[in-house]
């Protein structure tokens, strides 16, 4: 993991099987420490229906390796772009059933945009560029999820950089 | 070149097993010139890769375009479109 520009600044990505604590994740991000201000937690969800109809479960196909690399890079760049004091990326694999969380991330800043906007940023990514992929078990069978454009446009507006970065750096 | 092909999801499906290690001939350069080639394998290859377009490429767990070029590569994935998160 690359060392971000603070001090003490806590990254942590995970790729497991088993199901997580959201609240005790996030809560380890302010854990001890007085700088945070801002602490943004986005939690993916299994739904329990897909295009009107209801699933039995979701099960994430995923690249071992390459995934976490890929969260990881994104994560540096994301400690790049804001001055963040922490991130933490779960991501689950395997069978999910409906209602068990899917994807966490966490992002603990000392003001609320650069939070939110590392927040957003990491998920967009995860959902266009992390090698993972969904099949969906209904009743009348198993069938993959489709890509949809609309995920590829909202990571697309990372490409141009933040307000307030320097041109030159 | 011999190089280890790694397939995901349908891709993976479609051919019928996750993995193999093959020999490729020497006038194939790039990743689309590998897939047209693998397509050429036979029927489940061909049905595979028969909307190449859409199958997205990693050289060495790294994503490429298919305008790539392959040598020097160790491990080649092809997969549909990601939908993690």
């Amino acid at each position: 993991m690359a060392a971000g520009y603070i001090e003490n600044m806590k990254a942590t990505v995970r790729l497991q099987r088993e199901p997580f604590d959201a609240a005790m994740v996030a809560a380890d991000l302010t854990h001890g420490r007085s700088d945070v201000g801002a602490l943004v937690t986005f939690t993916g969800v299994c739904r329990g229906d897909e295009d009107g109809a209801p699933i039995v479960a979701l099960t994430l196909e995923h690249y071992p390796g390459m995934a976490e690399s890929e969260i990881e890079r994104h994560v540096a760049e994301a400690i790049e772009r804001w001055p963040l004091l922490g991130v933490t990326v779960i991501h689950r694999y395997g069978r999910i059933l409906p209602g068990e969380n899917i994807v966490l991330v966490a992002t603990a800043s000392s003001h609320r945009e650069a939070a939110f906007s590392a927040a957003e940023f990491l998920m967009d990514y995860l959902k266009t560029r992390a090698p993972f992929w969904k099949r969906v078990e209904k009743a009348g069978g198993k069938s993959w999820i489709e890509a949809r454009t609309i995920d590829d446009a909202a990571a697309e507006r990372w490409s141009a950089p933040p307000r307030g970065r320097e041109a030159a750096e | 070149m011999t190089v280890k092909l790694r397939y995901f999801a349908w891709v993976r499906e479609r051919i019928g097993k996750p993995e193999e290690t093959i020999e490729i001939p020497p006038d194939i350069a790039t990743v689309s010139q590998l897939m047209a080639w693998l397509a050429s394998r036979g029927e489940e290859y061909a049905y595979a890769f028969k909307d190449a377009k859409v199958i997205r490429a990693a050289i060495d767990q790294r994503h490429v375009r298919a305008d790539a070029a392959i040598e020097g590569a160790g491990e080649i994935a092809f997969f549909p479109p990601m939908t993690g998160g």
